[in-house]
């Protein structure tokens, strides 16, 4: 491109001010992108939940359980494919911070209902075999540097311990967004070790529908089976009850939209002025360009191409510096599983800061097109 | 033949006509130029002289397609230009007219070889071609040496010929030139008068200028003032006080 030279001139005219521009995209694009990963590591839930999977939980909270009865009744309705259900372990590791979620599973059911968690053929097998086996995802086990065959003691807060697992397998998600830092074990085992008073009762159905379209029907159905029972449930798809979920960590998602408006409105009203500086400042210049036969659209290209340059520089800087940043893993040591900065908030962001460049560049960019040579020429 | 009479018929390069210009200043209005008329033939030299304020600029903007006049025509090489579109105006002004203003002619941030280049970027030319060029027009003023340096390692002097250069990179029908020696002292502006008299002389270019000062406005062929919104022609030795009608 011929006019090359010409932008980028531009472009440096003012190093300080260049690189304060760029920077200012850059570290509003860098909090764009942690606020990405937050926003995901808190919502990601949803967006993994399958669409034909259905919750049932205790009507009054997830920590109250359910009967085990529940499962051939719900397994009768219309529709419903398979069904596995789980209880939560909340087992300790060596120390409290150490968190990670663990899962009695029913192994018979587990990989149907889950089958996005894959776990290789020969080590389920061993696992399924092995009363105090566990399966770990692959996230959870790179972390503490376990290896298959390891022995892992847990401490449970309410059953008397002690707890000790052999590591048989490892599961990954299929999916970059899946969660991998489960901690699976047979649910037998834990029932045969529960006091007696709490036998046969599980923290919660996920269940497998037919046609995704019924969700909402089944859903309202098995609540209306069991209501008025001692034990009611609430049914929802896995989506919904991720979101529930999600709410239930405050309103994170609107705490991020302002401070992520406040940011780029910020940012705006910083390279809209600087723009509008460095524009007047070649007031006569732009004057003899277009006195030289350069038209009133190439100049107001040329002011656009420039806050665009701007633009795309500096966030590319920032998004590249938080996937920086991401890659180092999750800084909380496992409250957020997801960590990671995907593509689609890298594209998102580099498209917001494309429509600051241009929003910015607009005005001055107008002003810079409907400028007349002569009077240009006088001013100065 | 340079006449301001108005009395002849369309041979010439550039035909002024009845032009007027009117400024509004608030409720004010200031009468420039009041049905000037003008007659510049190929290869003519032409120094516009008056006091400040007396239009000469508009006059220079308004054949150089920069600005429209009130009423009147411009007629340069057989294109009237008074009725022209903006932009239709912009395309033939990068190919008929080359400008040197007094001061602001170069972008600070190019260098010399970029400013002069810069009309050749709105042409066809390919790279190696707009070298060349660039390269003939910077030897003419005299730069072949200066081609790295930018503007503010140049001397006025020099800023001006590279301003010139880029006014003939582009071979314009005409050259505008306001006070193109405002910011001189006089040995540099005598060297830039021997290079604009070396154009008109080797390359046949015309020259249409502005300027404050008899010494330079010498060089010209004629000297015409602008008085009272026309144009008047003075003798040329004498030519340093406003003169009668020729
Ligand atoms: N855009 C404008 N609006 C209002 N008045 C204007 C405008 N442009 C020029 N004028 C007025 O028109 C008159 C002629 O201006 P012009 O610049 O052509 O004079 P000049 O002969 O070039 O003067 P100088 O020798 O000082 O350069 C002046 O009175 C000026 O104030
Ligand atoms: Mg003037």
């Amino acid at each position: 491109m011929k006019f090359r030279g010409l932008i980028f001139a531009n472009l440096f005219r003012k190093k300080i001010r260049f690189l304060l521009t760029i920077g200012s995209f850059a570290v509003a694009l860098f909090l764009f992108g942690l606020l990405a990963v937050v926003r995901g590591a808190f919502s990601q839930g949803v967006e993994v939940a399958g669409a034909d999977r259905l919750v049932v939980i205790n009507r009054v909270s997830i920590i109250q359980p359910l009967p085990l009865s529940y499962r051939e009744r719900i397994l009768q309705l219309r529709g419903v494919k398979t069904i596995t259900f789980a209880n939560w372990f909340g087992g300790v590791y060596q120390d409290e911070r150490n968190f990670f979620p663990q899962f009695a599973i029913d192994i018979e059911n587990q990989r149907k209902v889950y089958p996005e968690l894959i776990v290789p053929e020969d080590q389920w097998q061993t696992f399924v075999k092995d009363r105090q086996g566990t399966i770990v995802g692959a996230a959870t086990a790179k972390r503490f540097g376990w290896k298959i065959g390891d022995r892992i003691p847990l401490k449970s807060s309410f059953l008397p311990g002690p707890w000790e697992f052999n590591l048989d397998g490892i599961y990954h998600g299929q999916r970059r967004q899946d969660d991998e830092t489960q901690f699976w074990f047979q649910w037998n085992y834990l029932e045969e070790r529960v006091p007696d008073r709490l036998k046969g009762q599980i923290g919660w159905y996920v269940l497998r529908v037919e046609n995704p379209d019924d969700s909402v029907r089944i859903a309202k159905q098995i609540d209306q089976l069991f209501a008025n029972s001692p034990y009611e449930t609430r049914t929802e798809t896995e989506k919904a009850f991720a979101a529930g979920w999600v709410k239930q960590m405050g309103n994170i998602e609107f705490l991020i939209l302002s401070i992520g408006g406040v940011v780029f409105f910020t940012l705006l009203l910083v390279t809209g002025n600087t723009m509008a500086i460095a524009v007047r400042e070649r007031t006569a210049e732009l004057a003899v360009l277009k006195a030289v036969g350069f038209s009133d659209r190439f100049v107001l290209l040329l002011v656009l191409a420039e806050s665009l340059l701007i633009a795309i520089l500096g966030g590319a800087l920032g998004l590249g510096l938080a996937k920086l940043f991401t890659l180092g893993g999750d800084p909380t040591r496992g409250l957020l599983p997801f960590f990671y900065l995907p593509l689609k908030a890298i594209i998102s962001g580099l498209g917001v800061a494309l429509a600051v460049g241009v929003a910015s560049g607009l005005l001055p960019a107008v002003g810079a097109m409907r400028l007349r040579v002569v009077d240009a020429l006088r001013r100065v | 033949m340079v006449r301001v009479d108005g009395g002849r018929g369309s041979s010439s390069l550039i035909q002024v006509r009845g032009l007027d210009k009117k400024y509004q200043r608030g409720s004010e209005e200031i009468h420039v130029l009041q049905g000037l008329n003008l007659d510049v033939d190929k290869g003519d030299f032409v120094a516009f002289m008056g006091p400040s304020g007396s239009g000469k600029t508009t006059l220079l903007n308004l054949i150089g397609g920069l600005d429209v006049p009130s009423a009147g025509s411009i007629t340069v090489a057989g294109d009237e230009i008074t009725h022209m579109s903006r932009s239709k105006l912009t395309e033939w002004r990068a190919r008929h007219v080359g400008f040197v203003f007094q001061m602001y002619n170069l972008i600070p941030v190019l260098t010399a070889f970029q400013n002069v280049e810069l009309p050749l970027l709105l042409t066809k030319l390919s790279k190696a071609d707009r070298r060349k060029h660039v390269e003939t027009a910077l030897a003419i003023v005299g730069l072949v040496d200066r081609t790295d340096h930018y503007p503010r390692q140049l001397s006025g002097g020099q800023e001006q010929r590279v301003a010139i250069a880029r006014a003939i990179v582009s071979d314009p029908t005409f050259l505008l030139c306001d006070e193109l020696t405002g910011d001189l002292d006089r040995k540099s502006a005598d060297e830039i008068m021997n290079l604009i008299q070396r154009l008109m002389k080797e390359f046949g270019k015309t020259v249409l200028m502005v300027t404050h000062d008899p010494v330079v406005a010498q060089r010209a062929d004629v000297t015409l003032h602008l008085e009272k919104g026309v144009l008047v022609e003075a003798a040329k030795p004498e030519g340093v006080t406003a003169g009668g009608l020729a």
